[in-house]
């Protein structure tokens, strides 16, 4: 689904990512682990296309397309989902307008008609108590005012309105209490399907108690430094990452 | 200068500067303005002498340094002293279309009151509306007790060409104690073949505990080149309360001098709203006088401006008594070339204790050839006091753009949603339902640059080719 060959990144000439590699696919749960400013936001920022990064070398390919040929709101289209780690705030702008606008494009897309005011509703109300969502919130506008917690199941409920093929978490469980940890990771686990692919990025193991994956990476220094099963989060939890450094 | 006189006895004159214009009003005082009440006459000719005194403003004053007006000043416009005379089917041109927006239609038609029944009624609650000039005929004690008492503007030589020259404009008079009541929509429509000057007077006295809700629509017909200069005073009295809106959707030839004197006695209530969709150069200047205690204004701005537009929002607030709020929220969004200004001037009086006044001023800039010049400005003499200014000019948000499209919505669509929400705010605070509706959908429209505004106007944008295309009944020939 997703193949990743030498990747190097640099934001205003300063290189972050220096020859990634990673291959993604259907059905597969993948951790990306690591201190902070080791490249982990940078790279699912320009896997969903934000502007401000140069990448120099090598290529990143979605389902058989060269992923730069795509703009932001294409690669969404395709199927691609980046959950924010800093959700935006967008005063004005209701929930449910705004949902109902991307579920209306992705429609267009597909070439299918546009949901009906009500059809749409039902289908929020659905979507919604799976991450336990207030009803209230969908005439808010989005994420303004919202808690911290509230902000990242937003994050999973719009992921679970889109059904994408390829969701980018990235650290969705920074500042959630387990509570709010559990809902979320059990959200992500509901909507997990043969078909598509989760990349979960992290800093902490805890999460992955929740969502189990079937490969975790440590992102070090701009290089995924060491791959391996589950079992690779419990003993960076037990070791930091100090000895992936002397390593 | 050149004075043709026409057929219908109308004199139409080609003038372009202020010695033209004061030889106007000394050739043609005696007989325009022959019928006038010895006080209004006497407010003309001083109003003509301070005109004479400080001409048009320049650039030199403070309040008008960012919108120079010479260039349009710089074109022939014609005066007409006396209505022209064009059969007009004023209900074929003014057909609303708000839903289900009742409201008592009245409209200035190139300058002059138009009717189709009379030129002043009285409704059962004893509401009187109708033709300034008529209402100077008939209720000439009423009108002179208010004409010229709350227009108190230092160094404005629009102001005071209006007093000079202005014969006929809009009257209302609500008695007091007068509440439910249909909203008032004042119609300032400009149609016609030369490049008209028009100079227009509204007087609205709301009395004690009366509720006015009135909508002022300014609409051009055509693309040529006009000049209004529209003076309005409302006087709103003890707990009275008035909802009071601006349209502006003109051709971009257009200059509308809007200057607008609220005079609000103690609990009084105003909300007023300026809401400017496209004009050439348009400059509203709003003046509220806080002259009771408990008095509340709130004044609210939307500007949507872009190709050469320019939009000049003044507002001056004057705490002139205790326990009085202001509150102020100006937005606008400006494409191309356009440019705007906002100055807005809050006075609180040395007693004027108590006092909340707040100002806002945001602007989205969506090119870089597109500028703001704006101004918020508190003079505080008061020691008690609750008072705030900001302003901003951005652009829409990179961050909130990247979040919208990463959900798969277009760049185009993330900057509709992006500017339509910065409106909403403005559009959020009108209280009529279905005129609310009305604006929500013309922004919409003029976001989407689907408003081509020169054909159109804010009452009837969907249909107007439908409105002049006449149908001869063969049968009845």
């Amino acid at each position: 689904m997703l193949t990743i060959n030498n990747l190097h990144i640099s934001i205003n000439g300063k290189e972050i990512i220096k020859g990634l590699s990673l291959e993604v696919n259907a059905g597969e749960v993948h951790a990306i682990m690591g201190p902070n400013g080791t490249g982990k936001s940078t790279l699912a920022n320009v896997i969903a296309g934000k502007q401000g990064y140069d990448v120099t070398e090598g290529e990143i390919t979605y389902m058989g397309k060269d992923i730069f040929e795509l703009s932001t709101e294409e690669r969404a289209l395709e199927g691609i989902f980046l959950g924010f780690q800093y959700p935006v705030e967008i005063p004005g702008v209701s929930m449910t307008n705004f949902m109902r606008t991307a579920i209306n494009e992705h429609r267009k897309y597909k070439g299918l008609d546009p949901l009906s005011a009500a059809d749409f509703l039902k289908l929020m109300d659905e979507k919604r108590k799976l991450v336990e969502i207030q009803d209230k919130l969908k005439n808010r506008s989005v994420n303004e005012g919202f808690s911290g917690g509230e902000k990242k199941r937003n994050e999973i409920f719009q992921m679970a309105l889109l059904e994408p093929k390829l969701a980018i978490l990235d650290e969705t469980d920074s500042g959630l209490d387990i509570d709010a940890l559990k809902i979320v990771a059990n959200g992500v686990n509901k909507l997990k399907t043969k078909d598509n692919a989760t990349i979960v990025i992290t800093h902490y193991q805890r999460l992955l108690d929740y969502i189990i994956p079937d490969f975790v990476h440590v992102l070090y220094d701009g290089k995924i430094v060491k791959s391996g099963g589950k079992e690779l989060a419990l003993e960076l939890e037990e070791k930091g990452y100090e000895w992936l450094k002397k390593s | 200068m050149l004075i043709r006189v026409k057929k219908q006895e109308s004199r139409i004159m080609e003038i372009s500067l202020q010695n033209k214009i004061l030889k106007l009003f000394t050739e043609n005082k005696e007989k325009i303005f022959r019928n006038d009440p010895l006080e209004i006459m006497k407010l003309r000719k001083k109003a003509i002498s301070e005109f004479e005194r400080i001409g048009f403003p320049t650039t030199t004053i403070e309040t008008w340094r960012d919108t120079d007006i010479k260039k349009v000043l710089s074109q022939d416009f014609s005066f007409y002293f006396e209505p022209i005379k064009e059969k007009i089917d004023i209900d074929k041109i003014f057909q609303c279309e708000v839903p289900a927006f009742d409201t008592n239609i009245i409209s200035l038609y190139n300058g002059w009151y138009t009717y189709k029944d009379s030129p002043l009624f009285t409704l059962p609650n004893g509401t009187i509306i109708g033709s300034f000039a008529r209402a100077l005929k008939e209720f000439p004690d009423l009108v002179i007790r208010h004409y010229n008492k709350y227009a108190k503007a230092k160094t404005d030589g629009f102001k005071a060409l209006n007093t000079a020259f202005a014969q006929d404009g809009i009257f209302i008079y609500v008695p007091d104690n007068v509440e439910a009541y249909k909203t008032i929509q004042m119609v300032n429509i400009l149609n016609k073949e030369d490049n008209l000057f028009v100079q227009n007077r509204n007087l609205v006295i709301v009395g004690k505990n009366s509720k006015l809700s009135l909508v002022h629509c300014d609409d051009s017909h055509n693309h040529r080149s006009s000049f209004t200069n529209t003076v309005t005073e409302i006087f709103i009295n003890e707990g009275a309360s008035v909802d009071h809106y601006k349209l502006q959707n003109l051709n971009n030839n257009t200059t509308l001098i809007n200057s607008t004197f609220f005079h609000q006695e103690a609990n009084s209530n105003l909300s007023s709203f300026a809401i400017t969709l496209n004009g050439g150069l348009v400059r509203n200047d709003a003046h509220i006088k806080l002259n009771g205690k408990g008095g509340n204004a709130d004044i609210y701005g939307l500007y949507l401006v872009d190709r050469e537009q320019h939009i000049d929002n003044q507002v001056h607030i004057d705490h002139a008594e205790p326990n009085c709020t202001s509150n102020e929220l100006f937005k606008g969004i400006l494409d191309d070339h356009a440019s705007a200004v906002f100055n807005g001037h809050v006075l609180v009086r040395k007693d004027s204790q108590q006092t909340n006044a707040y100002q806002t001023n945001r602007n989205i800039l969506l090119t870089d050839k597109a500028t703001v010049n704006t101004k918020p400005f508190l003079e505080i003499y008061a020691d008690d006091v609750k008072c705030s200014h900001g302003a901003t000019v951005g652009q829409l948000d990179d961050d909130a753009l990247f979040y919208i499209k990463s959900r798969g919505i277009s760049e185009h669509n993330a900057k509709l949603l992006l500017m339509y929400a910065f409106a909403a705010e403005v559009i959020n605070k009108i209280s009529i339902q279905p005129l609310k509706d009305r604006i929500d959908d013309l922004v919409k429209k003029r976001l989407r640059g689907e408003l081509a505004i020169c054909d159109q106007c804010v009452l009837h944008c969907k249909d107007q080719e439908k409105n002049i295309n006449f149908e001869i009944d063969m049968s009845k020939v």
